[in-house]
């Protein structure tokens, strides 16, 4: 008895992050792919760049903390058994780091600027309870450079 | 205080190295906003609370940084680095750390 109700809530739970957890992912995309547009005239890049011509510059940063999603935690441990990509990771981590990405440009354009130079990205993982025997994983992801303005 | 990820200041010359400052902070997670994270996890997407938490942690290691570097006597601080370590359960380690210097 007790079997059948533990399996019930995998399933439930197994089912609650295939739909909510894809139209997370979708809706996050959509998202993303809005703002990107919106701050396609900031020019980043990880060296120097054209810092020398401008007259000023400070620090920006964008940082977000994602997690996986139930359904992609199964598929990730199912996966990882016979080795490969685990692709509902990698779309994880990617959407972390275009978040952070945006949300930097988001506070360089605020400040006014037209350029972020010298940019890095960090990812930190953020087990969720380590006294879990699987913690449910998340991270956090953060980008930051130095804003150039001409004024 | 000019603050950049460079390892000069856009538009001044560096004329002292003062040397590293660093400003590091520990936070834990809040009890309540713990359990929402927790919840939040099956549909999986943003941990709004964390992110703000983290967010948080950053600014005041970067004002501890910033104390650091004007108790030297520098006006700003280049090279900026930040990193972020998980430590024990629910608490996390944020740092920020530089190089002050004196620019005119």
């Amino acid at each position: 008895m007790e079997g059948i109700f533990q399996i019930g809530i995998f399933v439930v739970m197994l089912v609650i992050g295939l739909f909510a957890g894809r139209a997370n992912e979708r809706r996050h995309y959509r998202e993303l792919a809005e703002n990107e547009e919106r701050l396609r005239d900031i020019v980043t890049c990880a060296g120097r760049g054209a810092a020398d011509s401008f007259r000023s510059g400070t620090l920006v940063v964008g940082s977000v903390v994602i997690a996986e999603d139930y359904f992609k935690r199964v598929a990730a441990s199912l996966k990882s058994l016979v080795g490969g990509n685990i692709r509902s990771y990698e779309s994880l981590l990617e959407r972390g780091r275009r978040e952070a990405i945006v949300r930097m440009k988001q506070e360089a354009r605020r400040l006014g600027a037209t350029h972020v130079v010298n940019v890095r990205l960090e990812t930190a993982s953020l087990a969720e309870d380590w006294s879990a025997q699987r913690p449910m994983f998340s991270a956090e992801f953060i980008a930051y450079g130095t804003a150039l303005s001409s004024s | 205080m000019e603050l950049t990820t460079l390892e000069t200041v856009p538009g001044k010359t560096i004329t002292r190295h003062l040397g590293l400052v660093q400003g590091s902070t520990v936070r834990s997670k809040h009890a309540g906003k713990d359990i929402l994270a927790g919840l939040k996890n099956f549909v999986g997407g943003e941990l709004k609370s964390y992110t703000q938490l983290l967010n948080e942690s950053r600014t005041e290691a970067l004002d501890r940084m910033v104390e650091q570097a004007r108790d030297a006597g520098a006006n700003a601080v280049v090279n900026i680095r930040f990193s972020t370590s998980n430590i024990a359960a629910g608490a996390a380690e944020v740092m920020a750390y530089g190089t002050a210097v004196v620019v005119s």
